[in-house]
């Protein structure tokens, strides 16, 4: 294939998902506030708990307080921030969907096909995301605004003062999607394997769910956690671009920090293409 | 689908002879019920010990969550007393009561607007039993159980670390081991109620594919103190959980009575308790009210 129409296969594959993904438009939108409720929750929750904390230590303010390095603003600006990763990051459904249709066979299509099944899912995501925040940036713009004041006191470093900041906020942003990608794709690819791989599956969310950061910072975590959580790649997915954008993470840590992502985004692109490889290989289809 | 799942027409031939003279055996159906559920589970017996520790271990990561969180504070709000094993008490009866619900009712209502969808609600309607009945206690998610269990282990855990402290030990009366399971119950009723209504509206709907996630995001507010949803933004949300879609009833009154019986606002404790039977009766007869409404909307899909 010339690049040319490489090029244009790709761009009718990114509008065709994307007509399909804007049917349900409504929906779209009401899903994504109501995924800011149990943000509402969580808000409270550190709410009571900086109260708490003021009454013990006997602050005129709970605006003087700070928990594991974090204002209360600073709090809530975190966890709509994670909401913002997740967004990018979150791939509903990938890993399971790759592995049904291992099981299904549906995957023969890909074989005897033209196209990468990696890169054409990959395309089909991208227009579920473009689709997603074309509808998705009212709820958030609106969220966003009316805590407009718990960006207010952030730190020099911060991407509302730094376009540097900004600029690496936007990139972890956009690698996380990548990474979030990748990393369920693998998952999903050992179903070559084990054909049914709910139970990895439900591991990889319950750590995900704790470990990527949107229950709570991570770096509030105390030693041997903090250790390991810096390890896995699971942070890049809701931790790092809240951090950045806070200015927990700037200066050489930050440089490091991206390099780190790169790295990880490297290994599971490169892990699933050889799952990719070595399953095909083994696989075998019946019937049609 | 439901034929396979409902041995009640062919073990019961009684009912089929003389279907206006005898009342359907609710228990003896029940039962069957959940003994098919069992032996279904334990068919694919590594798949239920997968389910379960599964289960087990998302609490436990809660939990996890929860002690990190009384690293940096002693209690979770200004003066409302809820310490650690005081919130700890609070966790176990939310387990208790999101196992039941989990076991109980979560797959039937699932399967429900499947049900609609594919017209097999059909057969349920025919059956000489209360069709309500029926299609919420058809299958029983035994592997949920395990958090009940973990539950109580908790519970009693925390209840024994309360009652022996130093300060201020707690007291634990008959009258609130008697009350304690009651409440428990309430608070059962009451998502039971929430879940039946909610199914019911994918009569409506047509098809109903984010029960669970609202499900999920309403019964999230019933996670945490009532304490903590003060100020100008809390005390309507608040009030909206507490007499409109009564879900913070369902943990806080219970895990209150048992936890704190000794708080200077006691009377505000017996209020609730009042005030969440009543809850409870009207969440019931609203939601059986709902389900017969959309019963009579229903319109068969299968051919």
């Amino acid at each position: 294939m010339t690049p040319a129409i490489r090029v244009k296969t790709w761009w009718t594959i990114l509008r065709i998902c994307l007509e399909e993904r804007l049917v349900y438009r409504g929906d779209f939108a009401l899903g994504t506030l109501m995924r800011f409720l149990p943000i509402v929750t969580q808000i409270f929750l550190w709410y009571a708990i900086f109260e708490a904390v003021k009454d013990s230590r006997g602050a005129d303010d709970i605006g003087d307080i700070s928990l594991g390095g974090y204002g209360y603003t600073e709090f809530v600006a975190y966890y709509l921030l994670t909401m913002l990763s997740r967004a990018f990051s979150s791939m509903p459904g990938l890993a399971s969907g790759i592995a049904r249709q291992i099981r299904d066979g549906e995957i023969k299509k890909y074989l005897i096909q033209p196209v990468d099944m990696l890169g054409f899912m990959l395309l089909g995501r991208i227009a579920h995301k473009v689709a997603y925040y074309s509808v998705a940036i009212g709820p958030f713009a609106l969220v966003f605004f009316l805590c407009r004041n718990m960006f207010r006191e952030l730190p020099p470093e911060a991407a509302t003062h730094s376009l540097f900041t900004l600029a690496a906020f936007l990139a972890s942003l956009v690698m996380g999607f990548v990474l979030g990608y990748f990393l369920e794709a693998t998952i999903g690819l050992i179903g070559f394997w084990w054909l049914e791989v709910t139970s990895i599956l439900f591991i990889y969310m319950l750590f995900s769910f704790f470990l990527s950061g949107h229950m709570f910072p991570l770096d509030m975590l105390p030693e041997p956690w903090a250790t390991l959580v810096d390890l896995l790649p699971l942070k890049y997915l809701a931790y790092f671009p809240s951090a950045v954008f806070l200015g927990k993470v700037s200066g050489p840590d930050l440089i490091w920090g991206l390099s780190v992502e790169v790295f990880w985004i490297l290994f599971f692109v490169v892990l699933s293409r050889w799952l990719y490889h070595r399953g095909i290989k083994r696989y075998s289809g019946f019937g049609g | 689908m439901l034929s396979q799942d409902s041995p009640v027409s062919t073990a019961e031939p009684t009912l089929a002879g003389k279907p206006t003279s005898e009342r359907p055996q609710y228990v003896r159906v029940f039962l069957t019920f959940a003994r098919n559920s069992l032996v279904r589970d334990m068919t694919f017996r590594v798949n239920f010990i997968i389910e379960s520790v599964a289960a087990l271990s998302w609490m436990i990561a809660n939990l996890g969550f929860y002690l990190l969180i009384f690293t940096f504070t002693d209690s979770i709000g200004e003066k409302t007393g809820w310490g650690q094993y005081e919130f700890f008490v609070f966790l176990a009866t939310t387990m208790l009561i999101n196992s039941v619900v989990q076991a109980f009712f979560m797959p039937n209502a699932q399967e429900f607007s499947e049900l609609i969808r594919t017209g097999g609600l059909d057969f349920a309607l025919l059956k000489p039993i209360d069709t309500q009945f029926l299609v919420s206690l058809q299958r029983v998610n035994w592997s949920s159980l395990i958090n009940f269990l973990a539950g109580g282990i908790l519970l009693g855990f925390s209840l024994f670390q309360l009652s022996t402290r130093e300060a201020n030990p707690l007291e634990v009366t008959p009258i609130m081991i008697l009350l304690y399971p009651v409440f428990v119950a309430c608070g059962i009723a009451i998502l039971y109620s929430l879940m039946v209504s909610l199914a019911a509206t994918s009569i409506w709907l047509g098809r109903n594919q984010s029960l669970y996630d609202f499900w999920f995001y309403i019964t999230n507010f019933s996670r945490y103190p009532m304490e903590i949803y003060s100020g100008t933004y809390g005390l309507p949300l608040r009030w909206f959980f507490t007499f409109i879609v009564p879900v913070l009833i369902v943990v806080n009154v219970p895990a209150r009575m048992l936890a704190q019986p000794l708080r200077p606002d006691s009377s505000l404790g017996l209020a609730l308790g009042a005030f969440g039977v009543v809850a409870t009766l009207v969440c019931l007869f609203a939601s059986r009210f709902v389900f017969r409404r959309s019963l009579l909307s229903y319109r068969s899909a299968s051919s």
